[in-house]
């Protein structure tokens, strides 16, 4: 037998699922609860590697009910034993419930991975085939988990925090469960807060009329000057298509100080006006680069035809044109939409005024040793759920525009 | 191209000796053209001159120029006026009374004065010699003055009841000041001091340092990142659809709330993850993530100084932009025809052997163009690194600096020298880009 036969090849990957199980569940318990649920590493690493090795033996086409299911019998029991009863290290009558719940987890769990990770998997000596599917498959679940604990854990603590009172913060910092005792007005405190104290309903206002004109001014200018590069002819043209892109890659810290010195001169730095200037300008570019990728590949002979039949320029760029790339301007209208809502640069240097503040600015001003940390992320909420509300409705058009439009691999 | 039209041509002209050769240069339909595609590309192209273009050539005229942010306010003559003496009926004596100051501590201005009504039912009697009386109309011409001088302008003379009957007559007009202040911004004053003082300070060359750093790995670590979950998410499942949706989270949300979720999260007193690790007993004692320059680490008996900060930062930087290249790496993962797998799958190729030498083969051109977009878009980056530590413990870079040096500490000429250095060096590398981009894909 060789050295990594299929049994080792279970039991490690085995072993690997109980690790990353219990630390997950261990953590998704503490911080749901509030108590301190050590994770049994050890044991779950025990637990799961035998279960692993159970699965393989009596996999079968041939097994019967009891072989099937009893690796996750031995999981649950080896795991009892090995904690002596206590598998994230809290005695039993502190949070039955969710104990209970996360014990059922971490088997089905583990039961499941090892299941999948060991289908069809020969006994005995491998190939170096069948050794890369095994490891290939723990990869890729160790993947999944890394990946959405890393992606959703920091959302989770926003939202969860901005939930929270400054007492329950500063007395326990793992609990981020939903307490409804105080009700749902108690919960949500910072944010009435907020909008009545802080001024936020203001900045919201701002925000999406600063963003959506952004959209607007930027599709103004961008469509003829895409339509032009991409279909009419003129010295310049392939230079102009080029070098639309370069002004993209000039930093914007770059910028700041001379639209600063520039705009306090003509008194447009304090003011809405200005930013309404600078959004568009470093917005057109990447538009103009993205629509002229999709006129590109819009049939000409269509347009052709509107020109013989007597339709001017104007007309066959509002007729034909446009109407046909209604899902090239939603998703530039988007990602614009994107830029504008979130900047923080121009906003931050621009405004002074807490009347005509954007939200990236006013959140900025909560982030001050006065004002607590549930306001903070209270406003970091309410300035996320917008823009990915407007995300998670259109992303269709978001994906398939950033890629196809932009850059062809 | 050509081929085919000269071929047209030939072949036209041999069947009728009437039509005759295809005219050269720009036909007037050619003209109208062109004419019509400037016209629809005048508006973008004069905003960007105006919003980008112009701003940076003005960089470069600031780098050389002696202004702090203090400067920005134009010189100015500020007028206070009142009345002193206190009239109670007609006929008594009273004073009107100009204060006059430079509102710059420095700069001077030239043919200064001011113009004003006087007050209603004030009747001057004795006028400074500087002052001349129009009728109600009063002008008086300060010639020069001074940074920080301050003058007094002293009119005396008698009320009439039209004057007491109003409640501070005196304010009935505002005096209009004049002059002319020559702004540090326009004036032909240069100077080198800006350079001397970014390229003399002992931070310069580690800002430089930490920029290259976080350039690199954060960009390396965003696009390794986006490797592994354009690799996950390449097989469809179930609920795929909803991880992609997640996976781009970070990419879309507003930069203002990630970074104090960061913040929050890895805060040594209150923060979570402090909490987990050290309850749990991963490590003995919180660590300031954002806030520590650098620890020492001991692996294998040599111990070497870990930065931090800086690392946190950079993690921060990968974390947050790993969407966009694993969106691009899945767009071009989905392109590539199954027939290839499929017959390395019969040739007995591993999943390894599939990845190493066929997908990975094929993302080279994307992982290229991506590397350098995203390896400039890092450089740029400002906002990232000013909102987690504010360029402290070790993790300020060239942008961060920028502003540290313009207002933070309110020279903007200093400011615009280092944004002068960051576009030079951003230059080099967008020339290079263009060079290596041409060869290998033709973006």
């Amino acid at each position: 037998m060789r050295l990594l036969s299929s049994y080792v090849l279970a039991g490690l990957s085995g072993g690997v699922w109980g690790f990353l199980s219990m630390i997950v569940i261990g953590v998704t318990l503490t911080l749901i609860t509030g108590e301190l649920a050590i994770p049994q590493v050890g044991a779950a690493v025990l637990a799961s590697a035998l279960g692993a090795l159970f699965t393989h033996l009596w996999e079968s086409k041939t097994a019967s009910t009891g072989q099937k299911y009893a690796p996750a019998a031995i999981i649950l029991l080896a795991l009892l034993a090995a904690t002596l009863g206590a598998p994230f290290a809290l005695p039993l009558s502190v949070e039955p419930l969710w104990q209970l719940i996360a014990l059922v987890s971490f088997v089905a769990i583990t039961y499941w991975a090892n299941r999948q990770t060991l289908a069809g998997t020969p006994k005995g000596n491998l190939t170096r085939y069948e050794k890369e599917v095994v490891f290939l498959r723990v990869a890729k679940g160790f993947g999944f988990v890394i990946f959405t604990v890393m992606v959703a854990l920091p959302f989770y603590v926003m939202v969860m925090t901005s939930l929270k009172s400054q007492q329950q913060l500063l007395g326990n910092p793992l609990d981020l469960s939903i307490d409804l005792s105080g009700g749902i007005s108690g919960m949500f405190r910072s944010y009435v807060e907020l909008f009545t104290q802080f001024n936020f309903g203001t900045y919201l206002t701002v925000s999406a009329i600063v963003s959506v004109a952004t959209v607007i001014l930027t599709l103004l200018f961008s469509v003829p000057g895409a339509y032009a590069v991409s279909r009419l002819n003129f010295p310049g043209r392939s230079w102009m298509s080029r070098s639309v892109l370069l002004i993209y890659m000039v930093p914007a810290i770059v910028l700041v100080i001379p639209l600063y010195a520039v705009f306090s001169q003509l008194g447009l730095r304090n003011s809405l006006t200005g930013l309404l200037i600078v959004y568009p300008a470093t917005t057109i570019p990447v538009a103009l680069y993205m629509l002229q990728g999709y006129f590109k590949g819009l049939p000409a002979e269509l347009e052709e035809a509107g020109l013989m039949d007597g339709l001017s320029r104007l007309g066959v760029i509002l007729k034909i044109t446009l109407p046909l790339s209604l899902p090239a301007l939603a998703s530039v209208s988007l990602y614009v939409f994107m830029i504008a809502w979130n900047e923080f640069l121009f906003a931050f240097m621009f405004l002074d005024d807490p009347d005509i503040f954007t939200l990236s600015r006013g959140v900025v001003s909560l982030n001050s040793s006065e004002v607590p940390r549930q306001h903070l992320m209270a406003g970091a909420v309410i300035a996320t759920v917008p823009v990915l509300g407007i995300f998670l409705w259109f992303e269709r058009f978001l994906v398939q525009g950033l890629t196809a439009g932009s850059v062809k691999g | 191209m050509s081929a085919i039209a000269d071929q047209a041509g030939k072949s036209v002209s041999t069947a009728g000796e009437s039509v005759s050769q295809p005219p050269k240069g720009a036909g007037p339909m050619q003209k109208r053209e062109a004419r019509l595609a400037y016209t629809m590309l005048a508006p973008t192209f004069l905003i960007i001159l105006a919003i980008v273009l112009g701003p940076l050539v003005a960089n470069f005229w600031i780098s050389f120029k002696p202004v702090e942010l203090g400067d920005l306010r134009a010189p100015k003559v500020l007028i206070n006026e009142r009345v002193k003496g206190k009239p109670k009926q007609a006929g008594d004596p009273a004073t009107l009374e100009y204060r006059v100051r430079n509102s710059s501590q420095k700069n001077s201005i030239a043919d200064a004065g001011f113009t004003d009504i006087l007050p209603p039912g004030f009747t001057a009697l004795k006028l400074p010699n500087a002052c001349s009386l129009n009728g109600i109309n009063i002008q008086c011409d300060l010639g020069t003055l001074e940074g920080k001088a301050r003058e007094k302008l002293v009119i005396s003379g008698t009320v009439s009841n039209e004057y007491l009957a109003l409640r501070k007559p005196e304010k009935a007009s505002k005096p209009v000041s004049y002059g002319d202040a020559d702004s540090v911004l326009t004036n032909g004053t240069f100077t080198l001091d800006n350079f001397r003082r970014v390229f003399d300070s002992d931070e310069f060359w580690s800002v430089l340092r930490v920029t290259f750093y976080y350039t690199i790995f954060g960009t390396v670590g965003a696009l390794v990142l986006g490797l592994f979950a354009a690799q996950l998410l390449n097989t469809s499942f179930k609920g795929r659809g909803i991880l992609r949706g997640l996976f781009l989270f970070p990419y879309v949300s507003p930069v203002i709330a990630v970074a104090f979720t960061w913040v929050v999260l890895l805060d040594p007193f209150s923060g979570t993850l402090n909490a987990l690790l050290t309850k749990m007993g991963v490590l003995a004692e919180p660590v300031n993530f954002f806030g520590q320059r650098a620890v020492d680490l001991h692996l294998f008996g040599t111990s070497f100084e870990f930065p931090l900060a800086l690392s946190t930062v950079i993690a921060f930087e990968a974390w947050r932009y790993f969407p966009l290249s694993f969106l691009f790496i899945l767009a071009r993962m989905q392109s590539v025809s199954t027939d290839i797998y499929e017959a390395a799958e019969m040739d007995g190729a591993t999943p390894m052997q599939q990845f190493w030498y066929i997908s990975l083969p094929q993302l080279m051109g994307i992982l290229s163009v991506l590397f350098l977009l995203r390896f400039i878009w890092t450089f740029n980056k400002f906002d990232d690194i000013f909102l987690l530590t504010g360029g402290n413990a070790g993790t300020r870079t060239l942008t961060v600096d920028v502003y540290e040096q313009g207002f933070a500490l309110s020279n903007l000429g200093a400011g615009a020298a280092v944004a002068v250095v960051v576009f030079v060096v951003l230059v080099t590398f967008a020339t290079l880009f263009i060079r290596f981009s041409t060869k290998e894909e033709g973006l």
